[in-house]
């Protein structure tokens, strides 16, 4: 007998009661949507920035390797994506689309099609996802409605910058990935 | 060695003691404000334990559907009886891929299924991405806490460990500036690594997708750079629907650390195209525990740790105490079911109060599970039984230190906690004693003070 087969008729062989599987109803949130959202960011020590706020930083600041795919700064790219991810090591910013965000717990959802490669916003070393205020949910309930029954190969909730408490529980910024996360609500 | 054995070395460290205590202790308090925020976070408690109900009612179906969507997907689907066969399922998809070196990111499984140990006996060098779980590969350790892994450790051990293996700065104890050095040092792992294994929090039914929470990174790092996505998944894991991860996303960061969600909450479907990505279903004694009726709810654990962070007993003892890869409350009812004599003393390591039962998310009924699980250990040991309990005893009579602590903890405790606590409808402790009035000094500080 195989191993799945094994598995399979051992949980058949046990009796087990029926439990029904309950529905989920519709939570919301008290407070104001873009408010919420934007608390959540920066609790999870992300930034919130205006287009007008972003276009300033990004003038001011230095990104030799950069890489957007927004439709809203689509001619910002210095260099284009490679095949092999690995080219990737040293991209300093990535400027990706979010799809929506959540606002209760600052999360924004990404799939394939908006990264380009799967790697880009955690190999990047500064992060800015460009989101519509108009694309803003209430819970992770609302959120989950939206990504309905999507085929993405891959889609990632981010809610803020790579980030670790794991020495002596003192919270340090930029563990593996991404060292900032910008918001950009338009 | 026994629990109480255990818990009197590690209480040797009396500083140490004290700030792993109240550290875990501040990490139930961020758990306690943050659920607090949210109204419905009884219903989403309710809710979850009624998916999870439902899940292990239908176990079987629920993974045949699981499995045929994500071969469907493209996935890769193997099942593995035990840790072994496990193991040995890792180590042939390594050999196809003639790959000597791979990244690993928080997968609690492979501890259990001691993968680490047995890839380095087979020439392949293993590196864990997680910084806590690193930093307690290089002291050849094993995790302590479940989401913390380093928990009992100080900076300046981290400090003296990085310097000695990764060439920083001797003394410099900055958390930012250790945290850099193994940003650096890991990734250089991760662009080397052809294959990349993770654990899993959630597999979907309806899907065939599944899903991995980190605050690092780590997983993403490793996974979308490899060429091969192993994926290590206890068949408990499964959600039927989609929106269930809803619920659980909802309640997971919460109550393991407090805040709203994982900063990287990442959904695996289908591999990217030139890629392979694999999922071992294991079972490992889960089914066995499925089989018990008293003890299956066990299963319904998403491995959050708030029974630890609140545990009296976890806080004091630290996680090595335990002896088992899950420690705390919650390997406490795991543990026995996978060896029984070896585990015999952990059902003992708790006083019951049912904090943990109250802050679970997925409300399972872990302080009854350790009184049931005391009465199996005491029931198996037959005559041994009374033997058994002599030598639990002996266990902390024999180190005055434990016995001392473990005394004047309760003391404390029954000083400190609300009564709220103490005598929640759930504690069966207090429900069916009156509780004694704690007595200020115990004997031993009162023969003290009177002998002369
Ligand atoms: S038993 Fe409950 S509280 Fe403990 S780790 Fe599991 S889910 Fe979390």
């Amino acid at each position: 007998m195989s191993s799945r087969e094994a598995i399979l008729s051992a949980i058949r062989g046990i009796k087990l009661e029926p439990k029904p599987l309950p529905e989920i109803p519709e939570f919301g949130i008290q407070g104001e949507i873009e408010a919420t959202f934007v608390q959540s960011i920066l609790g999870n020590k992300g930034e919130v920035l205006s287009q007008a706020e972003f276009e300033t930083w990004l003038t001011a600041s230095n990104h030799p390797k950069l890489i957007s795919r927004s439709t809203h700064f689509s001619d910002l790219s210095t260099i284009s994506l490679p095949e092999d991810p690995h080219q990737l090591n040293d991209l300093d910013l990535a400027i990706l689309d979010g799809q929506f965000g959540v606002a209760e717990n600052g999360a924004i959802w990404l799939e394939d099609a908006d990264l380009g490669l799967r790697v880009v916003p955690f190999i990047a070393e500064h992060l800015v996802i460009v989101l519509n205020k108009k694309n803003l949910v209430a819970t992770m309930h609302q959120g989950y409605e939206r990504i309905g029954s999507a085929t993405s190969g891959f889609g990632v909730f981010i809610a803020g910058p790579s980030k670790t408490a794991d020495i002596e529980q003192s919270l340090v910024v930029g563990a593996h990935g991404a060292k900032s996360l910008r918001v950009v609500l338009i | 060695m026994s629990h109480p054995e255990n818990a009197s070395e590690f209480l040797k460290d009396q500083a140490q003691a004290k700030w792993h205590d109240e550290t875990l202790w501040f990490v139930r308090d961020k758990r306690d404000r943050i659920s607090k925020t949210i109204p419905e976070w009884e219903d989403l408690r309710n809710l979850a334990s009624q998916i999870k109900d439902n899940v292990l009612a239908n176990l079987g179906p629920y993974l045949e559907q699981f499995e045929e969507n994500a071969k469907k997907n493209g996935v890769q689907i193997h099942w593995a009886k035990d840790g072994e066969e496990h193991n040995r399922i890792v180590l042939d998809i390594l050999k196809r891929h003639d790959c000597q070196a791979i990244v690993k990111s928080k997968s609690i499984l492979t501890e259990e299924c001691h993968l680490n140990p047995f890839l380095e006996k087979n020439g392949i060098d293993v590196v864990d991405t997680d910084l806590g779980e690193r930093i307690v590969q290089l002291l050849h350790q094993p995790p302590s806490h479940i989401v913390l892994p380093a928990i009992h450790l100080k900076k300046g051990e981290i400090s003296e460990l990085f310097h000695e293996k990764l060439h920083t700065e001797k003394g410099n104890e900055d958390p930012a500036y250790l945290t850099q050095a193994a940003r650096l040092h890991l990734r250089e792992k991760f662009l080397g690594a052809k294959v990349a294994l993770t654990g899993v929090n959630f597999g979907i039914a309806e899907t065939g997708e599944f899903v991995v929470c980190t605050n690092e990174g780590n997983a993403d790092m490793g996974v979308h750079l490899a060429d091969v996505h192993v994926a290590c998944m206890g068949i408990e894991k499964i959600l039927p629907r989609r929106k269930d991860l809803g619920i659980f996303l909802r309640l997971l960061a919460r109550s393991a650390t407090g805040q709203p969600v994982t900063n990287y909450n990442s959904h695996f479907r289908s591999p990217a195209p030139g890629r392979e990505l694999h999922i071992i279903l294991v079972d490992n004694g889960r089914t066995a525990q499925l089989a018990r009726e008293k003890f299956k709810n066990s299963l319904k654990c998403i491995r959050c740790g708030a029974c630890m962070n609140t545990c009296p007993i976890y806080r004091r003892s630290g996680g090595f105490s335990y002896g088992s890869t899950v420690p705390g409350p919650i390997g406490s009812i795991l543990s026995p079911g996978l060896d029984m004599k070896k585990h015999s003393t952990l059902p003992f390591a708790s006083t019951l109060c049912g904090s943990c039962s109250d802050v679970c998310p997925v409300k399972i009924n872990i302080h009854e599970q350790l009184y049931e699980w005391r009465q199996e250990i005491t029931k198996a040991h037959g005559e041994l039984g009374k033997g058994l309990s002599m030598w639990i005893a002996a266990g902390i009579f024999k180190s005055p230190l434990a016995y001392k602590i473990s005394g004047s903890l309760m003391r404390k405790a029954l000083k400190t906690l609300p009564d709220s606590l103490i005598y929640h409808p759930m504690n069966a402790w207090g429900k069916s004693r009156d509780l004694p009035e704690a007595p200020k000094e115990s004997f031993q500080q009162w023969y003290q003070k009177n002998r002369s």
